[in-house]
């Protein structure tokens, strides 16, 4: 082996904590660097990648059976300006109930025989297996659902149907197109369809050019003209699809680009400063290697191997956590924009271990340059020379402080190394900006969800409508009744009325009922929840404004405002069958409810125009201490002559929501890690150039606890400036993800979504950063405590 | 009959493989004396003085100072040992570079929890009596080699320790301050001060010590009390 290779070698082997510690660096750089990269590539268009993956369908297309046949239908994928078609696929609308005969949200089933065989919508298995036989079913992933109502085994049953037959899920699929709620084996379909009604065919068309709104209606206009005139009875455009899938993904992309950033600069910063510190801890060994005759080049590629090594080490073992990590993280992605990324891509691996090496050398070349090109005789001096001047200020300063001494050495420590204490102050800041802003971010999406719960128990009517499992609403879409349901009586009204007020532990309620109006200059309907009762701002959270106290108030939600270009305080004129009716907006709240164009006002507003109107639902806050299941229970007779029934509100935890709570807990643990590590480094050099100070200290009686104070005490000031930057840091960027989220998705968000830090979290968050120095500092500090006196003394 | 100070009795540290630094060495130090340990170097000198500090602990025997069985303390009790009953200097004064000369001498003072303000006053009166209070508020990096190893004579005596171990003190110093340390322990020793101090200058051990011990290859060759007025 040559001389350099030894040098090489023996600096890898002899040096073993740094070696240890810049692999481990390294390694949770890349882990997190894969990571991040893979997020920002899978929220990178998620629809159009998981569109093209599915071969999804431009036109999804509803066919009446009696007015056109399947061999038409297979001919019109040949029309004008389609590039490939599927089907005709027979369907038909269903109307389970559960193994509790509660109703199931009707479903639209399609019958095919395999999921992905067709040359559009290839539909992608994720759990179970396809139908295979009748009496099976593969359901859509509807992240509108929770899991366990939808899981495979679940048994559903269809009281309209002759027999009542049953269906099994036995698989759950994905299609980005959501071209069916269900699927069964085709032959299946004529045992689901309703005596004395035909069903209908599906198509699915692929057009050679589909960008824009217009070229999907003069392919729309192709198939319809190939086929009997009024035979297309609906039709949806992947454009639609992708508007309404683009408001999920707007959520998360600021959040991950967010994270993402944090982690590469993370990176950056603590290999940057780990590579440099471990040059600059040999610049005496550098000295002895020129003083043998090695060349300032030499010098270099020694200590660029010696840093190289663990870092290539750290860079393999990083690829291979950061894909194995990633794989459970892609399966949420997927759930979420319903794409079907299999694994990390090829070019992040490569991208971030030539980054994280390229990195290593840089900065490896750099401070063994800088050794390199230091005289002999000074680098043979370090260590064993005063170090006039540096940090004297400090010591002299913190000896002054009212603290046991070995407190007050260690606090002067990082001022004798400002430049790398200013690193290990922005490793921790970071450490902590991370922490801070997964708890803001985690505390502003469950504000968000708390705005979905408007109630404890919810009085419902007897018949569900489409879109609310058993009666309940779906995320908490404050929805009434739709046109299933027979119109309550004033007098039923008024006995629910009653009931609910006479029940005990009822703390407020409000009757909530749908309606309708035009306005000028919007087209459609605009929806109105018209509200009877003293508990109706429940659970919303306002904007701006006051909430509606008397009827001509109404209170609207951003894209409201923004689609009428109006603001609060404005009059606008709503025409509810025919009658005009003027509303003054007194309000904006946060109200996602019907994309947020959806106005809330008493209903006494719409008195002129609908006097018969009549609430539907009621949503009931119960006293504090009363259990909401047993109200539900306790009410459940006195109102069910009315054709109503109660249930207790469960909203559940939005799937997207599940999410950025995981990444967000898995992110930030890999970045106080780091921050962590970085720390470890800089004690462990800190206490490596120290070892002989520590040996005096020792043999005057420094014992092992004072020992480890001092050391902590060292990184303690880091800590502290690290989390007094980072906690404000972390805020800063809650607010502004947070903000930038609910503009990505069009809404202005309430003071109680931002501002979720309350001064008690402040000070723990700031001090957060001291509980990251402390863990990096503490193996170091044993290490120094158990330091050998006389070999610490003997050290230069 | 006068009750040893210090007591090494079978005294082995071996290092790894290799020969034993000391070997069975048994030796008495009585309260006053001032001993110089002589040898070659490799003779066992400085193993000898880190067992009596409890910076080491021997392999085999024991070694009990003032009542203390230095050999069976822990890590916590070595620490506590010496603060309390040693004060050490060392050839290249050890001193720390980022502290004042005060600050220095206080230091294992106020490791003892003594509060700043006794230990100033302390630290002040020690380096008066030795002649470089003018440094005070001096960083040591500025002193000459003399003036340093008073500064750490100074630091090892200030929690007033039964017993001083000195290692080459006049190591490092030129002639003129060798000598002026040379009078520094004189003065100490003729104050009562017990001293061992560990040294290759035999003019050093001549003036300074009433008694010298010679290690050769880590056994006890010659153990000679010399005449030394006090």
């Amino acid at each position: 082996m040559s001389a350099l290779g030894r040098v090489v070698r023996s600096g890898v082997g002899r040096r073993r904590v740094q070696t240890i510690v810049i692999g481990l660096v390294v390694m949770i750089a890349v882990s997190a660097s894969v990571l991040g990269g893979t997020l920002l590539v899978a929220s990178n268009a998620p629809f159009d990648r998981a569109f093209a993956q599915q071969n999804g369908a431009h036109l999804t297309a509803q066919f009446d059976s009696t007015r056109t046949t399947a061999e038409q239908l297979t001919v019109s994928g040949h029309a004008s300006g389609v590039s490939a078609a599927a089907g005709p696929f027979r369907t038909v609308s269903i109307s389970p109930v559960d193994d509790k005969d509660r109703p199931v949200p009707p479903l639209t089933v399609v019958g095919r025989t395999r999921p992905d065989a067709a040359a559009v919508d290839a539909v992608k298995l994720i759990e179970g297996r396809w139908a295979t036989g009748s009496g099976e079913l593969v359901v859509l992933n509807d992240g509108r659902f929770p899991p366990d109502e939808r899981a495979v085994g679940t048994v559903w049953r269809l009281p309209d149907l002759p027999g009542s037959p049953t269906l099994t899920i036995v698989g759950v699929a994905r299609s980005i197109s959501a071209t069916a709620d269900g699927w069964v084996v085709p032959e299946q379909i004529a045992g689901l369809t309703t005596p004395g009604t035909a069903g209908g065919y599906q198509m699915l068309y692929r057009f050679a050019t589909a960008d824009t709104a217009g070229q999907v209606d003069t392919g729309r206009a192709a198939v319809r003209a190939a086929l009997p005139a009024d035979a297309l009875t609906a039709s949806r455009s992947w454009l639609t699809t992708r508007e309404e899938g683009a408001g999920d993904t707007a959520l998360l992309v600021p959040f991950l680009l967010a994270f993402g950033v944090l982690g590469l600069v993370m990176s950056v910063l603590i290999i940057g400063n780990v590579i440099a510190g471990a040059v600059s801890t040999g610049t005496r060994r550098i000295g002895i290697l020129k003083a043998l005759g090695f060349t300032p080049n030499q010098v270099v590629r020694a200590y660029l191997g010696q840093a190289l090594i663990p870092a290539l080490a750290g860079a393999a073992f990083g690829v291979v956590v950061g894909n194995a990590i990633s794989l459970p993280v892609l399966a949420l992605t997927n759930d979420i924009y319903g794409t079907s990324d299999s694994g990390v891509v090829l070019w992040v691996d490569a991208g971030v271990v030539a980054g994280t090496l390229t990195l290593a050398a840089v900065t490896a070349w750099v401070a063994a340059s800088r050794a390199g090109r230091l005289r002999t005789v000074d680098a043979l001096a370090v260590g064993r020379t005063p170090t006039a001047g540096r940090g004297q200020w400090a010591a002299r300063l913190t000896a002054r402080i009212p603290l046991p001494r070995p407190v007050t050495l260690g606090l002067a420590h990082p001022f004798a190394r400002p430049v790398r204490s200013a690193a290990i102050v922005a490793a921790i800041a970071f450490g902590a900006a991370a922490v801070t802003f997964s708890f803001g971010l985690a505390a502003s999406l469950t504000e968000v969800q708390a705005t979905a719960n408007h109630g404890d128990v919810v009085v419902g009517p007897g018949t569900p409508k489409p879109g609310t499992p058993g009666g309940r609403p779906v995320k908490g879409d404050r929805v009434p009744a739709g046109p299933t349901s027979t119109p309550r009586s004033a007098k039923e009204t008024a006995a629910i009325v009653k009931a609910i007020t006479a029940q005990a532990g009822t703390s407020g309620y409000c009757g909530v009922a749908d309606a309708e109006a035009t306005m000028a200059g919007l087209s459609g309907a605009l929806p109105i929840l018209a509200t009877t009762g003293d508990g109706c701002s429940s659970g919303y959270r306002m904007v701006s404004g006051t909430w509606y106290e008397k009827p001509g108030e109404i209170v609207v939600a951003t894209p409201f405002l923004t689609a009428t270009q109006t603001r609060i305080g404005d009059t606008v004129v709503l025409t509810d069958h025919g009658t005009q009716i003027a509303v003054r907006i007194v309000g904006e709240a946060f109200n996602d409810d019907h994309d947020g164009m959806q106005l809330l006002t008493a209903a006494a507003t719409l008195a002129a125009a609908e006097p018969d109107l009549e609430p539907e639902d009621f949503y009931i806050a119960v006293k504090d201490g009363t259990d909401p299941e047993a109200y539900a229970e306790a009410l459940e007779p006195e109102i069910q002559q009315f054709d109503a029934h109660t249930s207790t509100e469960n909203v559940g935890t939005p799937e997207v929501v599940l999410v950025i709570n995981a990444l967000t807990a898995l992110l930030s643990l890999m970045l106080v890690a780091v921050a962590a590590l970085g720390v470890l480094n800089t004690v462990v050099l800190q206490t490596r150039e120290r070892v002989h100070e520590i040996g005096i200290h020792k043999a005057l009686g420094m014992a092992p606890r004072q020992t480890i104070a001092m050391v902590i005490a060292s990184v303690a000031v880091a800590g502290l400036a690290g989390g007094a930057i980072g906690t404000p840091a972390g805020v800063f960027l809650q607010r502004m993800i947070v903000t930038e989220m609910g503009r990505g998705a069009g809404y202005h968000l309430p003071a109680s979504v931002l501002d979720v830090f309350g001064p008690v979290e402040l000070v723990l968050f700031g001090l957060g950063g001291i509980v990251i120095a402390v863990l990096g500092a503490l193996l170091p500090a044993g290490w120094a405590a158990r330091t050998r006196t006389a070999s610490a003394l003997r050290t230069e | 009959m006068t009750v040893p100070m210090i007591e090494l009795r079978d005294v082995t540290r071996r290092y790894g493989d290799g020969p034993p630094a000391l070997r069975d060495v048994s030796l008495t130090i009585t309260a006053g004396e001032a001993v110089a340990v002589l040898g070659p170097s490799g003779s066992g000198k400085s193993t000898l003085l880190n067992l009596v500090a409890g910076l080491d602990r021997p392999t085999g025997g024991t070694v009990t100072v003032d009542g203390v069985r230095v050999d069976e303390l822990g890590e916590a009790g070595s620490a506590r040992y010496r603060r309390e009953k040693i004060g050490m200097v060392f050839q290249f004064f050890n001193l720390l570079d980022d502290l004042t000369v005060a600050d220095n001498v206080m230091l294992p003072a106020q490791l003892t929890g003594m509060a700043r303000g006794a230990a100033h006053r302390r630290a002040t009166e020690l380096l008066g009596a030795l002649g470089v209070d003018r440094h005070a508020a001096a960083y040591p990096g500025r002193l000459s080699g003399g003036e340093r190893q008073r500064v750490a004579v100074a630091r090892a005596l200030v929690n007033r320790p039964a017993l001083l171990l000195a290692d080459e003190p006049t190591g490092a110093l030129d002639t003129a301050s060798g000598e002026d340390v040379k009078e520094l322990l004189r003065q100490l020793h003729a104050d009562g001060q017990t001293i061992i101090m560990v040294t290759h200058d035999l003019s050093l051990a001549t003036s300074c010590a009433t008694r010298t011990v010679q290690l050769v290859d880590g056994r006890v060759a010659v153990d000679t009390a010399m005449e030394t007025a006090r």
